[in-house]
Order: structure tokens, then C-alpha cells, then sequence
């Protein structure tokens, strides 16, 4: 069955255009759910909601700054769902955190938790393939759509694995390197977009090392879309608030949709 | 039982593991492939043997601790590797992948450190085979190690200081891993411990396995049985214990694993995942980690070794906490009795040997000896003044 991640972005690609999703870091600010409200509103066709971990190793210093300041406020897991719950963002989320957490209070357990908060898909960037199993389960269970990521150092034979296992889309890992802006698009992710494309129908969006309007631009000549992560939470760092979210958002729509 | 290979999904019961991003499955599944390969090679044995008795001063002795077994009514033998080159057991393991590096074709070195020993046994090989080299500390150990962090220096090597988080070990191991992401093509991870993704835990072990061969044979001629009733070491991420217990594993003897009352992962028992395996982890109720608190940087990690975890839970070993005070005591006590300044690390097993010498009255304890005290005196004479 398909979930409600994977129905919005295939509705936004059958109808000819390119899928942009936005990330938040959950719990930073009092205003985070006020601000993915306002980049669904923007035209986000999904919104990926951190939840602050104390050791994230995929992150760079903005995303890092970003949990660390969250995490100094008193965020848990528990916040980020308990603030989901009811709140009507405008599009389908996903969950993007570490394996700890999900695996602290045990997989079934955190992954009903996610429903019960009206997420519909969740990322764990610290389980690869050989050990998704246990989780993807409890996920598949509870109606949660796991997305797997795909790097560029993967071999081609592991990448057809990896379109299978993913639900929701299929997370093109943009250059070998953590996540952050960089001045310009990597060689490798419009590579990793069309390595992916070529074997599988599910939404292949790129993310990391997606920092601009014509970055996003340029990889989704080949890709579906993009996911943009620490722009996004630099502007909520720089206390943009809803409105200078809403409108960074506005510029990445706007140009994916002139595809210039 | 024996200490095997933990198969290609490197498990040790139900710990370990590869919990890393996407991005370096494909290294550790080539580094899985490399060191099997090279381990069943005679040549590539026979080289780091040569480095392990020409370069480092294998093999370490067993030194009988005469006047503190009078002292503590415990007959204790002291397993010597403070004597190593570069002052730990750290050089083991890290000749071993450095050896293998090469063999790999890999250009440049990154290593985690927390007292330095580990930094500046990988700044040691790096220079002797020639490689670049960058090691993570975390700014606060900067500061208490200055001593080691300018032998890195001067082995050429470059130091970054880690400022996220706890800044120490556990975050000198994310910015490690993170740099290790972004440059994995020419890039050897060389961890330092028996933690992290397999085949890590695994090899690590493999490489200071040394440790208790070497000591189970000098055991054999020095005992009467040939076998201590206690193995004992300091555990943070577990590396020298892991060594020194896979050399009698298989015998009767007792092996006892100490870690710090602000670290004690294993003591605590709760699992979690992190750094690339599961294992037990200090964290708080919704599972962030938590941070190690001790006054030995080398120990000042929240987790530890799988197969520590392992060992734990099938009861073959047992691990006891130590406080910060009771291995102040342990460090001078063998400086005055035998005339050997160890590393605070170290102090940690002979701390547990002082405190419960009751329970082991009579009996012949082996410590393992990890490293020597030089590093630390520094810090040692402002906490005695």
C-alpha cells in the first residue's frame, strides 16, 4: 500500500513538476510548527522534522548548532510527537533522527508513536541496509514509510536493495560528505540521481549539498526533487520565524516550478 | 569458550554490528574483506611481527609486583605494556591497521583520541610509513593532555580540536566519523578502540591479542597451573581488557573488567546504539547519550566495546566501577611500592585489585598494565598539591 508521503510527491511528479522538502529541526524555537506550517504553505510537498539527537554524525555545524540549542531547551522525542500531534502542518511529514532514539523505547513502540502523531514517514540515517530489518518491520507495521538513503560510494549492485527496501521516496546522499551548504552542486549528485532514476519508479529525491534555488535546480534535471535541510535551519537559526521560512521556500518553488 | 570471529554481520551475541551512514558501508565492507585477507597472509603476519619486536619492543614482560602483594596480601603480576614504544598498548593495534592501510593503498590517517596515547601511537605510524595524518580531540582533553598533543605535533601530524557537545572522546569519535564521510576514498579510519562498526571491534581485538598470548605463555612459566585466578584491566572503550582477556578466555581464570564510576557503561547494562554498533551505552530515558565523567581521559567514554557487552551478559566476564578518588590512591600507591608510575587509565585496574584485596586475599591477580604515567603527572601534581 502506498503511504501518504510517497501519494503526495508521485502527485506532484505525475503532474510535471519537482518535489521539494523542506527540513526542520523540531522543538527550535517556539515557533517550529507555526514555521513548517508556513513552508507547506510556501508549496513544500512534504516537510522532514528532526528530532535532536546528542551525537549526529551525518550533520554538519548548522544542523549540529541546531540540535545542541534544541536540545539545551529541553527537547525530547517525546516533545517533537506530543507538538505533531493534532497539528495540521498542511502536507505529509516524515521523521528524520538517529537509531538510538528509536531504538531506546523499542522499535514497535516508537514507531506507533509516530502514527499516533500523524507522521507518515521517518528517516534513520545511521541504519544501512543490513541492519533496517528489525525496524523497517515495526515501521511497515504501524503504516510508517522508512526511507532508505542512497550514497555515491555505493556499488551498483547494493542500489536496487536499496529502492526496494525505501518507502515514501528514495533519499539520493548528494556528494560523499555530511550535510551542510556548499558553494556549488557536487559532480556526484546529479550522477547519484540518475544511477537511481534508471532503476526504480519510486520519487528519487537528492539532499545534502542542496543549499540553493539553482543548486535545486540543477539536480532536478535528472532527480524528482530535492530535500533542503541547513539553509532551512540556518534562516530558523537567523530567527526568520515563519515568514522568512515561508519565503526561502517560496524561492525554491518558485524557481523548480520556472525549472531555471 | 573462546573469543571468535564475529561473521561477516559482526555480531558478538546480540551486539555489534555496522550502524553507519550509507555513505561508509561500502568502506567498512572493503576494510571486512581487506583484514581478512591480510590476517590469513603469513607475509603480512611476519611483517607486523617484525614491527611489533623491532619497532615497538615486543614482547612486553610480565613483572611479579613483590613488595605490593606483601602490601595488599593479592600476589600481583603486572603485564607491561607501559613499556611498549609510545608508552600503551595503543601501538598494537595501531601498527596492525596502519600495516593494513597501506596494504589497502590508503594515503592519510584519522584518528579519534581522548589522553592522546592512541593520537600519538597513530602519529607514530603515520610518520614511520609515511602517511598524512589528522587526529580529533575534544577541546577539554586538549587541555589536560598538553603534553601529548605536542608529541603529535611533532610527529608531523595534524591536531583538530573537537568543540561539539561533551568535547571529549565521544565527540573527538563524531568529528572523526564525520570526517571520515567526506573523504573515505583515500582515507583509513583507524579507530582506536574495540568499538565502532565490524569489523572494527573484531580487528582491534585481533591486534592486541598479542597482549594475552604473550601473557598467557610467560603465565605458563611463572605459575605453578600456569594460569592467574584474575585477569584484570581498565575498560573505556575496552581495547587493552579485550586484548589481554582473549588470552584466557578459555581457561578458568576469573576476568574482571574496571571501568570508571563516571563511565561505567557496562555496569549500568542498559543496550543502545551509537559510533556503529549496539552495545551498552550511558544515555538518558529517551536515548540521548550521556556524558562520561573521569578523571582520566582515556576512559571518559559513555559506551563500550560490544563485545564487552557481550562477555558481560553471558557472565564470562564481570566489570566493577572504580571512583576518581580511588584511583588517585591506586597511582601513587604502585609509584611507591615497585617504582612504576602508571597511566590513570591503568590505576583504574589496580585501584579494584587495592579496594576489594579482601575478597581477593591469597590469590594471584594479572593486571594489565595499559600504559605508563608520564602523560599524567602534570594533571596528577595539581591534584596532590
Amino acid at each position: 500500500m502506498t503511504g501518504a508521503l510517497e501519494t503526495a510527491l508521485r502527485a506532484r511528479r505525475d503532474g510535471g513538476g519537482k518535489c521539494l522538502v523542506p527540513y526542520i529541526t523540531g522543538g527550535l524555537g517556539s515557533d517550529w510548527i507555526e514555521i513548517a506550517r508556513a513552508a507547506a504553505a510556501a508549496g513544500a510537498d512534504a516537510i522532514e522534522i528532526g528530532i535532536p539527537f546528542s551525537d549526529p554524525v551525518m550533520d554538519g555545524p548548522t544542523i549540529q548548532l541546531a540540535n545542541d540549542k534544541a536540545l539545551a531547551d529541553g527537547v525530547t522525542p517525546h516533545s517533537v510527537l506530543d507538538a505533531l500531534r493534532g497539528a495540521d502542518i498542511g502536507v505529509p511529514t516524515a521523521v528524520m533522527t538517529y537509531v538510538n532514539l528509536a531504538f531506546r523505547g523499542g522499535y514497535q513502540r516508537f514507531a506507533s508513536g509516530l502514527a499516533a502523531s500523524g507522521v507518515s514517514g521517518c528517516i534513520l540515517p545511521d541504519i544501512p541496509l543490513e541492519e533496517i530489518g528489525p525496524w523497517a518491520d515495526a515501521a511497515d507495521e504501524a503504516g510508517i514509510e522508512t526511507i532508505m538513503l542512497a550514497a555515491p560510494t555505493a556499488p551498483d549492485e547494493r542500489l536496487p536493495r536499496i529502492c526496494e527496501r525505501s518507502r515514501g521516496f528514495v533519499y539520493g546522499v548528494g556528494l560523499v560528505g555530511i550535510t551542510g551548504v556548499r558553494t556549488e552542486l557536487a559532480a556526484s549528485a546529479k550522477i547519484m540521481a540518475s544511477r537511481l532514476k534508471a532503476i526504480t519508479d519510486k520519487p528519487v529525491l537528492v539532499g545534502v549539498g542542496v543549499g540553493s534555488p539553482s543548486q535545486a535546480v540543477e539536480v532536478s534535471e535528472v532527480s524528482d526533487g530535492v530535500v533542503i535541510g541547513s539553509v532551512i535551519v540556518q534562516r530558523m537559526l537567523d530567527g526568520g520565524g515563519p515568514e522568512g521560512v515561508g519565503d526561502l521556500v517560496s524561492e525554491f518553488r518558485a524557481a523548480l516550478d520556472a525549472g531555471s | 569458550m573462546t573469543m571468535t570471529d564475529p561473521g561477516e554481520r559482526g555480531r558478538f551475541g546480540e551486539f555489534g554490528g555496522t550502524y553507519v551512514p550509507e555513505t561508509l558501508v561500502p568502506a567498512c565492507h572493503e576494510l571486512e574483506k581487506a583484514f581478512r585477507e591480510a590476517w590469513a597472509d603469513p607475509e603480512f603476519r611476519a611483517e607486523l611481527d617484525r614491527l611489533l619486536s623491532d619497532y615497538a619492543g615486543r614482547p612486553s614482560p610480565v613483572t611479579e609486583c613483590f613488595n605490593l602483594s606483601e602490601e595488599l596480601g593479592v600476589r600481583v603480576l603486572l603485564k607491561r605494556e607501559d613499556l611498549n614504544h609510545t608508552g600503551s598498548h595503543k601501538i598494537n593495534n595501531v601498527l596492525g591497521q596502519a600495516l593494513l592501510a597501506k596494504r589497502m593503498g590508503k594515503t592519510r590517517l584519522v584518528a579519534e583520541t581522548g589522553a592522546g596515547q592512541h593520537g600519538v601511537a597513530t602519529a607514530t605510524a603515520a610518520a614511520l610509513f609515511g602517511m598524512d595524518c589528522i587526529v580529533y580531540m575534544g577541546e577539554v582533553d586538549i587541555k589536560r593532555q598538553e603534553l601529548n598533543v605536542f608529541r603529535m605535533r611533532l610527529l608531523g601530524t595534524e591536531v583538530r580540536s573537537a568543540k561539539s557537545g561533551s568535547r571529549t572522546l565521544k565527540d573527538a569519535v563524531n568529528e572523526a566519523m564525520r570526517y571520515w564521510v567526506s573523504v573515505v576514498d583515500d582515507t583509513h579510519y583507524c579507530l582506536g578502540s574495540a568499538m565502532g562498526p565490524h569489523p572494527y571491534p573484531w580487528m582491534v581485538r585481533e591486534f592486541h591479542r598479542v597482549i594475552g598470548d604473550e601473557a598467557r605463555e610467560q603465565c605458563r612459566k611463572l605459575l605453578d597451573g600456569g594460569i592467574p585466578d584474575v585477569v584484570t584491566a581498565c575498560v573505556g572503550g575496552g581495547s587493552n581488557a579485550i586484548g589481554i582477556f582473549s588470552g584466557f578466555a578459555d581457561t578458568d581464570a576469573e576476568l574482571v573488567g574496571v571501568e570508571p564510576a563516571g563511565g561505567a557503561a557496562v555496569t549500568r547494562a542498559v543496550p543502545g546504539i551509537v559510533h556503529g554498533s549496539k552495545s551498552y551505552l550511558m544515555q538518558d530515558e529517551w536515548g540521548q547519550v550521556l556524558e562520561a565523567e573521569s578523571i582520566s581521559a582515556g576512559l571518559d567514554y559513555p559506551g563500550v566495546g560490544p563485545e564487552h557487552s557481550h562477555l558481560a551478559s553471558i557472565g564470562r566476564a564481570r566489570y566493577v566501577p572504580v571512583t576518581d578518588d580511588e584511583v588517585i590512591e591506586a597511582f601513587q600507591l604502585l609509584s611507591r611500592t615497585e617504582g612504576i608510575i602508571p597511566a590513570l587509565e591503568s590505576a583504574h585496574a589496580l585501584a579494584w585489585v587495592s579496594r576489594d584485596r579482601l575478597e581477593l586475599a591469597g590469590r594471584t591477580v594479572l593486571i594489565n598494565l595499559s600504559g605508563r604515567g608520564d602523560k599524567d603527572v602534570n594533571q596528577m601534581m595539581e591534584i596532590l598539591k
